[in-house]
Order: structure tokens, then C-alpha cells, then sequence
């Protein structure tokens, strides 16, 4: 799977990095780094998990 | 189980549905809502849809749609009465369901003010039909916006008109925006937002009356003042809606009482804003947040499917966030008015900044203003309890604010 963040819409709310800490990061200049844009797949369930959190709806799972 | 009923077609009811579907239940799916639109998304209601940059198409709900889910759908229908012994839900079209497991998820209706009238100009906020209709009054009618309530809603509408470069009012009968749940020292920083974005401020200072017959014109407050109003927006609260849920069985008590399990009654649970339930750490609370909605949705669903048994315990520390102009505030844990209050993080002056709260030796919540990161890592220390001397010992006094 490949993580897509749609940066236009993200405004940095940081509950993906609360969900899947392995994959997204807010750093201390209120910007989302992706960590791992293909996580393993034993990180599905949490990525899928920050997909619904997100209250900006930016992030999608692209499959390879 | 043969059939489950979802009432409620908002963020709780769907992600409940969905997760139903998800667990595995192929039985009977069905989920009553009393709006007619699609299940939609609420926050940028107040926000990007207020504002004119986002159409009614983009307000859609993350992830499944009811067509995904293979869900009977009833629109436009109110579910009016339950029957707990009789594992019954009427709807208002007539129909009778009956079900083996019920999801309640029937959310929260706007307060209204005594005086209220029913006047073209005056609006609540709630629904995608409430948007619509503001949206649609400011553009025919752009003049002096007054709102009524500098809760969240209010704030986010008020910041929201600036932005279409509209006079605003906010009138609180508090002495601070925000203030019943923030308290002083945040609500004095959001006030002075809200101020340097030209909004006239009526602080401490209630409503005595509406002034217009055929529209509204204005509003008399109670210092003895007037304030003329094109459109008046009112945004104070809501109430769990369980008026359906009289004589159920059900005990309600500002919301459906619930184990902390989210059980409310054998084969029931409830979820979302119409949801009291017995939190692990925090006791009896009701959470109205949107992320709350979902994470509930979903435990109810869960818990509904693994039966009887004590089940696990629904115990999030509850995260909500709230945008008004370029300002990100964001709150995690259980803050309240009444807490001790230092800033850990930036400071009040640069309008950024983490605020801890504190009661009883422990840290209650925290608060953060355009710092996203961090209140997301106290969240997370938030998990368990923190003590209040210690989280306080790692702050600068110099930087306090």
C-alpha cells in the first residue's frame, strides 16, 4: 500500500500521528511528515484507522 | 442476531453501521435518519461550507457510505418510540421494526433561547439544512451578523462571517468566549482573537429579546443596550435528543445512561453526543466531539456484537479541535472551567501555546493554540493518570505566558 496525503487539505490536526506513530509525524513547525510512504502491511489496520480520524479526510491508501 | 437497527445517520450511526458490516454481521441492516440528505460531515459546516469555499457534494462522511453497506435505508424518518420489552422501534411513517440489537445514535438538538422566535433571519446551526439556509441568508442578506453564544460554534461562525467580510456581534452571557469549558486564561486569549479580527464583543451579557416582526432587525440584551441584526445565528448548546426515548425503559439523564461499555439496556448501546456512559477515569460523561462519534460508533458496534458479559470498557481520552481564523485550538483530556491553569508550551502573548489544566493533584487536559504536535503527545501521556506537580515541573516560569 502506498500513503497519499492530500496537503491541501491537511491542516496538521495530528491524530494520524496519534494512531499510526510508525507512519505520520507533526513536527514542532505544525507540518505532517510521512515517515513511511509504503508502511508494511502489518501497519494496515492502523493507517486505515488514521484515514477515518482524519478530520481534514486527507489521507487515502493507494494499493501498489 | 438476525437484525440490528441503527438510529441515527450521522458520524456515530454510520461508523457504527460500518462497523457492524466490518465485524462480520450479515443479518438485517437498518438505519433510520430524520434528514433527508446523505450522511454528511458536520465540522465544515461552521467552517469551509459557511465560508462558500466547499458545496453541499464535498460535506461527505469519510470512508463508508451507506450504499457501501448494504443497509436499509429509511430517509426523512423519525424514529418516535422504543420498546425495550418488546425489542421495538416505531418510525414516524408508520413502520414498525423489530430487532434483536438496537444502535442509539439520535445525537443532539440545538438549545434555543426563551425569547426565540420563530423569524426569518434567526438560525441555529446544526444540520446541512440549517447551513444551507444561513449560507443562502447571508448572501442575499450581507449585513450585521449577530451570534448569540461564543461557544464553539459560535466562535467558528463568527470567525467564519469575518472571513466573508461581514460586521459580526458575538453576544455571551459569560464574561469570556469559551469560558464554561476553557475558563479565563484561554478565553481571554480567544476574546483578544476575536477582537483584532474587528468583531464587537458583548461580553457577560444575555438576551432579553428579539426585535423585527416580519424579519429580524436587532436584538435588546440584558444591559439595557440594542444591537441591529440582519442575521442572528444562535449558538448555544445543544441537548442529547432522547425525547423519543421517554417511557422506553431506558434511564435517561442528560442522555442515555450506559455501562462503561456503552450497554444502555441488554441487546442496546448508544453512541455519539446522545451517550452518557460511565467513562473508566472520568465517571459519568457525555463527549460531543466528532472524533468522539466515530471511536464510539465503533465501540458500541463491537460491543454489541460480543453479547452478554461485562464487556471491555469505552475509555478514550476525548480529543476535539475547533478553527477561528488562523487559529488551531485543540483540547485533549477533560478541561474545565474550574482547573488550575499553566501554560507548559509558547506562550498566551504569541497566541501559541500548550496549556495544562489541573484538579485533585492530577492533570485534567490540555489545551493547545496552533501547537497540533504537542497536544497530540499529552494525549498520549494522557492515557494514564499524570500527576500535577510533576507535569507543571518541567515548565519554564519565564515562559508561562
Amino acid at each position: 500500500m502506498r500513503v497519499v496525503v492530500d496537503f491541501d487539505l491537511c491542516e496538521s490536526n495530528a491524530i494520524c500521528m496519534a494512531v499510526a506513530p510508525e507512519v505520520f509525524e507533526v513536527r514542532d513547525d505544525d507540518f505532517l511528515y510521512v515517515l513511511d510512504d509504503h508502511p508494511d502491511e502489518s501497519l494496515r489496520d492502523k493507517v486505515e484507522e488514521a484515514v477515518r480520524r482524519c478530520p481534514k479526510q486527507a489521507i487515502s491508501i493507494e494499493e501498489d | 442476531m438476525r437484525t440490528i437497527v441503527v438510529v441515527g445517520a450521522s458520524l456515530a450511526g454510520v461508523r457504527a453501521a460500518a462497523t457492524l458490516r466490518a465485524k462480520g454481521f450479515d443479518g438485517r441492516l437498518v438505519l433510520v435518519g430524520d434528514e433527508q440528505h446523505e450522511p454528511y460531515d458536520r465540522p465544515p459546516l461552521s467552517k469551509q461550507f459557511l465560508a462558500g469555499e466547499w458545496d453541499a457534494g464535498r460535506v461527505t462522511l469519510p470512508d463508508a457510505t451507506p450504499a457501501s453497506l448494504d443497509v436499509e435505508r429509511h430517509r426523512g424518518t423519525r424514529a418516535v418510540t422504543l420498546d425495550v420489552a418488546d425489542r421495538r422501534v416505531d418510525l414516524d411513517d408508520g413502520e414498525q421494526i423489530r430487532f434483536d440489537g438496537l444502535v442509539v445514535a439520535t445525537g443532539a438538538t440545538p438549545r434555543r433561547l426563551p425569547s426565540q422566535p420563530e423569524l426569518p433571519g434567526v438560525h441555529v446551526l446544526r444540520t446541512l439544512d440549517d447551513a444551507l439556509a444561513l449560507r443562502a441568508d447571508l448572501e442575499r442578506t450581507p449585513g450585521r451578523v449577530v451570534v448569540v453564544g461564543a461557544g464553539f460554534i459560535g466562535a467558528e461562525v463568527a470567525a467564519t462571517c469575518r472571513g466573508r467580510g461581514l460586521p459580526v456581534t458575538l453576544v455571551e452571557a459569560l464574561p469570556l468566549p469559551l469560558a464554561r469549558v476553557l475558563g479565563e486564561t484561554v478565553g481571554r486569549v480567544v476574546a483578544a482573537v476575536h477582537s483584532d479580527h474587528g468583531v464587537d464583543l458583548r461580553l457577560g451579557v444575555g438576551v432579553e429579546g428579539f426585535v423585527g416582526t416580519g424579519r429580524v432587525e436587532g436584538l435588546r440584551l440584558g444591559d439595557g443596550t440594542s444591537v441591529r441584526a440582519d442575521v442572528v445565528v444562535v449558538g448555544i448548546g445543544v441537548a442529547p435528543t432522547t425525547g423519543w426515548l421517554e417511557g422506553s425503559g431506558l434511564r435517561l439523564a442528560d442522555g442515555v445512561v450506559c455501562d462503561p461499555s456503552c450497554v444502555a439496556a441488554d441487546g442496546i448501546v448508544a453512541a455519539g453526543d446522545v451517550a452518557r456512559w460511565a467513562h473508566p477515569r472520568y465517571g459519568s460523561i457525555r463527549v460531543e466531539h466528532w472524533e468522539n462519534a466515530i471511536a464510539q460508533g465503533e465501540h458500541a458496534a463491537a460491543r454489541l456484537l460480543a453479547g452478554s458479559g461485562p464487556g471491555e470498557p469505552f475509555s478514550p481520552v476525548p480529543w476535539f479541535w475547533s478553527d477561528q481564523y488562523d487559529r488551531k485550538l485543540q483540547a485533549v483530556g477533560r478541561p474545565s472551567a474550574g482547573d488550575e491553569v499553566v501554560v507548559v508550551d509558547g506562550s498566551l502573548a504569541e497566541r501559541r501555546f500548550v496549556a495544562l489544566y489541573g484538579r485533585d493533584g492530577v492533570v485534567q487536559g490540555a489545551v493547545g493554540m496552533n501547537r497540533p504536535s504537542a497536544v497530540v503527545r499529552w494525549r498520549d501521556r494522557l492515557a494514564e493518570p499524570v500527576g500535577w506537580d510533576e507535569a507543571v515541573a518541567g515548565a519554564t516560569p519565564g515562559r508561562r505566558g
